[in-house]
């Protein structure tokens, strides 16, 4: 018999309501179900999250580092969406 | 090419982390391989020494505290080996190089467990001593080994403290029991300290491992550490540690203690310990016996898919 191997899972778990999920790591199960009992038995011992999500490993589309620079590129001339762009006064309270 | 190493360089000085898709030199590559598979493979082999005792503890109460504890280290392997994927090796290719004694694991796990005293000797020890490894891992270059570590890390504390309590236990009970955790003391103190690896003088991959940031402290650093942390602990459990030797120094503001037998730590890693044999046989089984339930559920998943298609 070809020796098959089961395919490999990301893990992503939400904490606690409110929150988003969190990649913790991964898994190998040989589908989608089992993915998701050895992700509670291997990432959750502990009451760590509420809801988990597992997804195919190879079903990920990522950005590339090589192409960093222009990925990420529209960004970083954008220093306006970020709250220190803007200059307050100390005492205007609550800002 | 130049650029590339420029950036990672940069990265390491500027103790950012290395993360899975960013281009790293080869040998930083080969060298973290090694290391997280060698960190895996222990936490798996750890489970053997402690779970022979899991059916023969004492009580209800402590066979699910140590069923929990080795469940742990399983997981504990479980988060290592996914992280050396991320180096790009399959996890079926390192266990397999585990049991073709390929690849090590850590020579603690070769000294066979005697009695009952040494499940929380090797809580308080044995676990004590990789807190101390594995506490600076935690800000390991590599961001998967360093993420893996914190989960770890966590989870340790329970582990030395369940060993240490019933290690209290003992020593509150009778002469017989105190005299077991002495004498399982004296066993486990030296290959505690060989855990830390070869003194700094003769690990001549430490320098390149600490550049890179994997690393954090020497071996004789870590071993120091640990020393000095565990005399208090025997000290409230009213046992002598087997070491003459071992006292403080004003001066070094440390204690001086005797260096464990660097022969047998050799002959134990080249495979000549009591359990070397017994651990890789016993893992070998287990993962040649499995191997039906893991095809099994891969026709299951299969056949389940081509329903599925089927009915779409
Ligand atoms: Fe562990
Ligand atoms: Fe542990």
């Amino acid at each position: 018999m070809t020796k098959k191997n089961w395919p490999l899972y990301e893990v992503f778990v939400r904490g606690k309501r409110g929150l988003n999920h969190v990649h913790v790591g991964s898994l190998h199960a040989a589908d989608d179900e089992m993915a998701l009992h050895n992700a509670r038995d291997v990432y959750t011992r502990r009451n760590e999250g509420v809801s988990i999500w597992v997804v195919r490993a190879d079903h990920i589309t990522a950005s590339s580092p090589g192409e960093k620079d222009p990925f990420f590129a529209p960004a970083g001339d954008k220093v306006y969406r970020h709250p220190t762009f803007y200059a307050i006064p100390e005492d205007v309270p609550h800002l | 090419m130049d650029g590339l190493e420029t950036q990672f360089d940069e990265t390491i000085a500027a103790d950012q982390r290395i993360e899975p898709r960013d281009w790293m030199p080869e040998a930083y590559r080969k060298t973290l391989i090694r290391q997280i598979a060698q960190h895996a493979h222990s936490e798996i082999i750890g489970m053997q020494p402690e779970g022979n005792w899991i059916l023969r503890a004492p009580s209800l109460r402590r066979k699910a505290i140590l069923l929990a504890k080795v469940q742990d280290e399983a997981g504990h392997g479980m988060y290592l080996y996914a992280a050396a994927e991320t180096l790009g090796v399959d996890r079926e290719e390192l266990t397999e190089k585990l049991i073709e004694s390929k690849q090590k694991y850590s020579s603690i796990f070769n000294y066979p467990t005697l009695t009952y005293a040494d499940i929380g000797v090797i809580g308080w020890l044995v676990d004590g001593a990789a807190i101390c490894n594995q506490v600076p891992l935690c800000r390991c270059s590599y961001g998967p080994y360093a993420r893996a570590m914190i989960r770890i890390c966590k989870e340790e504390s329970f582990h030395q403290r369940q060993g240490y309590e019933l290690l209290l236990a003992m020593v509150n009970g009778t002469d017989a029991q105190r005299e077991m955790v002495q004498e399982s003391t004296n066993r486990w103190w030296w290959p505690s300290l060989m855990m830390f690896g070869p003194p700094d003088a003769d690990s001549p991959n430490t320098q390149q491992s600490m550049a890179w940031g994997i690393k954090r402290h020497t071996n004789d650093e870590l071993r120091q550490r640990f020393v000095d942390m565990t005399v208090p602990q025997a000290a409230a459990l009213g046992i002598t540690l087997p070491d003459p030797g071992l006292v403080w120094n004003e001066e070094r503001s440390a204690h001086d203690y005797t260096e464990p037998d660097w022969t047998e730590f050799k002959a134990v890693i080249a495979g000549s310990g009591p359990c070397n044999a017994q651990r890789i046989a016993h893992r070998r089984r287990a993962h040649e016996s499995g191997s039906w339930v893991r095809e099994a559920a891969v026709a299951y998943a299969e056949k389940q898919a081509a329903k599925q298609e089927a009915a779409a």
